[in-house]
């Protein structure tokens, strides 16, 4: 069994109106390197389910997203995403806004096969009024009403882990895996770029095994992208790049999606790399202090 | 000894968490961060605290000069998953900074003006308010006492549950919500004012209560023995320093005033 695809193979399954899922969280372990592959794609009229940075934010000023399921897109350190401070500010997306906990519930849902999971969270907030589609229900062992977060059901996942074998199965050697196995899960195609692949023995290290969080029947794809969480962290290998970041936030505010491609995207991640400084670069950036 | 309105008032936010216990403190931005550090450090060492990453710490971490995890006091791996597992359970209180709040406590750091279909400004997102708002306490923490954040009427976008009985849940009453305190660059107030009314419990030295009521959207309570904010101890003074060892404090406030006004 060998899962072992290009990006832009990979990418292809996406289609037009479809829903993604992308893992990590703000500038942190982003697929950047699929991301990328998208926006090279011509695929567009996408809902977009994601904790969001810049991945969120270069697909709306693509002109690729109909539809952003969000409870913050920030870089952290720039709390506000210029790409999605434009789109939203120009009205140019729908949107629904929902809490970060009840995004997890949705994909939780959609995971198990559940219409819905019911939640307080929400109740008494612009969440229950701004989404006329999400429903309160009764509860048959209380008298309180409930929200009935929807299941999350996505077409396609895109999700970088440290590592992986050919057969899918996924290290996340950084402190954190998110909501990474949740999109899994929630997903019916799930690609996963990993900045190495690795033989399948290097997984019968126990403590390494404990770093995989879903089983490699939820992996579809595997794409060997170095790098390829870049400008994000891939924490314990590189941290985010923050000047990019500026450089991308300059150049989206000033001269939009064309202004960046101009600079970086480039025909392939070969060519997008070159133009970041190369992948040494890339792999020396440090790592994050909170 | 002397000290800045920032030092005074990450004290007057850490006494927020003297009687909470053993619940997960969570400040975000440096100067909450700080107050929530300085509480575990002093005044209620069963708190507990996270490295804002992936880690529980037995020990607060500083809020500058670290280069480094490494080293630092864990005690559990703390995902941002399993953050909800724990928080929804009501052990928390979190101290946030929200860019509106208004007189029913709700609040709001999703976007500004316009519309909701094209705000004037996009912020960040409801994040995790609604959930923190339901679940457990809160408390606030505004750099900026004035109109733009106090506001005439309610919230552009409603991201906390407050005390607002037009949006109550049905079967839920004002005992279901928690808001603690409100700290701001001049007083400290709660909402044990008249049915959940904001009131204003003590003035930072030299501050004067027309000046808060000049800087609120709305009409304040104010409490029946209004005292002035306790200035730092030196032992608090001392705590905070090593906590914070480049002084990132001062570059908080604007010009970082002094703590007692110049007469």
């Amino acid at each position: 069994m060998n899962k072992c695809v290009s990006a832009a193979e990979a990418v292809s399954v996406i289609e037009s109106g479809m829903t993604i899922g992308i893992g990590g969280w703000g500038p942190r372990r982003k697929p950047m390197g699929l991301v990328r592959e998208l926006l090279r794609s011509d695929v567009n009229d996408l809902t977009v389910v994601a904790y969001g940075g810049a991945d969120v934010g270069l697909l709306c000023a693509a002109g690729k997203v109909k539809k952003v399921i969000f409870a913050f897109v920030s870089l952290d350190f720039m709390p506000l995403e210029p790409a999605f401070r434009k789109a939203r500010e120009s009205g140019s997306i729908e949107v629904r806004e929902i809490d970060e906990g009840m995004m997890l519930l949705g994909l939780r849902a959609a995971a198990w096969g559940s219409p819905f999971i019911p939640t307080r969270i929400g109740l008494g907030t612009d969440v229950v009024t701004r989404n006329p589609d999400l429903a309160l229900v009764d509860s048959p062992y209380d008298d309180k009403e409930w929200v009935a977060m929807p299941a999350l059901n996505l077409d396609v996942a895109l999700i970088h882990a440290t590592r992986e074998d050919e057969r899918g199965v996924c290290e996340i050697a950084s402190p954190d895996h998110y909501m990474d196995d949740w999109f899994a899960r929630a997903s019916k195609t799930t690609i996963v770029s990993a900045d190495e692949i690795v033989p399948s023995e290097h997984f019968n290290d126990p403590d390494v095994a404990r770093r995989v969080y879903w089983e490699r029947n939820c992996t579809n794809k595997v794409v060997h992208l170095p790098g390829g969480a870049h400008p994000s962290s891939s924490d314990p290998l590189h941290g985010y790049d923050v000047k990019h970041y500026k450089e991308y936030g300059a150049l989206i505010t000033e001269g939009g999606i064309d202004a960046y491609a101009e600079a970086f995207l480039g025909d392939s991640e070969a060519d997008y790399q070159a133009a970041v400084g190369g992948l040494d670069a890339i792999q020396s950036l440090p790592l994050p202090v909170y | 000894m002397t000290f800045s309105l920032a030092e005074l008032m990450v004290c007057a936010a850490s006494r927020s968490f003297d009687n909470d216990g053993e619940v997960l403190a969570t400040g975000i931005g440096l100067l909450p961060r700080l107050a929530a550090s300085l509480a575990m450090r002093t005044t209620n060492p069963e708190m507990m605290m996270t490295d804002s990453q992936s880690y529980m710490l037995s020990n607060p971490n500083p809020v500058s000069g670290m280069t480094s995890h490494e080293g630092q006091a864990n005690e559990n791996w703390m995902g941002f998953a399993r953050i909800f597992d724990n928080v929804w359970s009501g052990a928390r209180h979190a101290l946030v900074g929200p860019s509106q709040v208004d007189r029913f406590g709700q609040t709001n750091i999703a976007a500004l003006g316009g519309t909701y279909d094209a705000p004037k400004v996009q912020l960040l997102g409801v994040r995790g308010f609604p959930g923190n708002s339901i679940s457990h306490a809160n408390s606030f923490f505004v750099p900026k006492h004035s109109t733009r954040v106090f506001i005439d009427g309610e919230c552009d976008v409603v991201c906390s549950i407050g005390y607002n009985p037009d949006r109550l849940p049905r079967c839920y009453s004002f005992d279901d919500i928690d808001i603690r305190r409100v700290i701001t660059d001049l007083c400290v107030m709660d909402f044990n004012g008249p049915n959940k009314q904001m009131r204003v419990i003590s003035l930072h030295p030299g501050v004067a209560l027309s000046e808060v009521q000049e800087n609120t959207g709305f009409e304040l309570a104010v409490a029946d023995t209004l005292e002035e904010t306790p200035a730092p101890t030196n032992e608090q003074l001392a705590v905070i320093a090593e906590l914070d060892p480049l002084n990132f404090r001062a570059k908080q406030l604007k010009d970082n005033p002094p703590g007692v006004r110049a007469a």
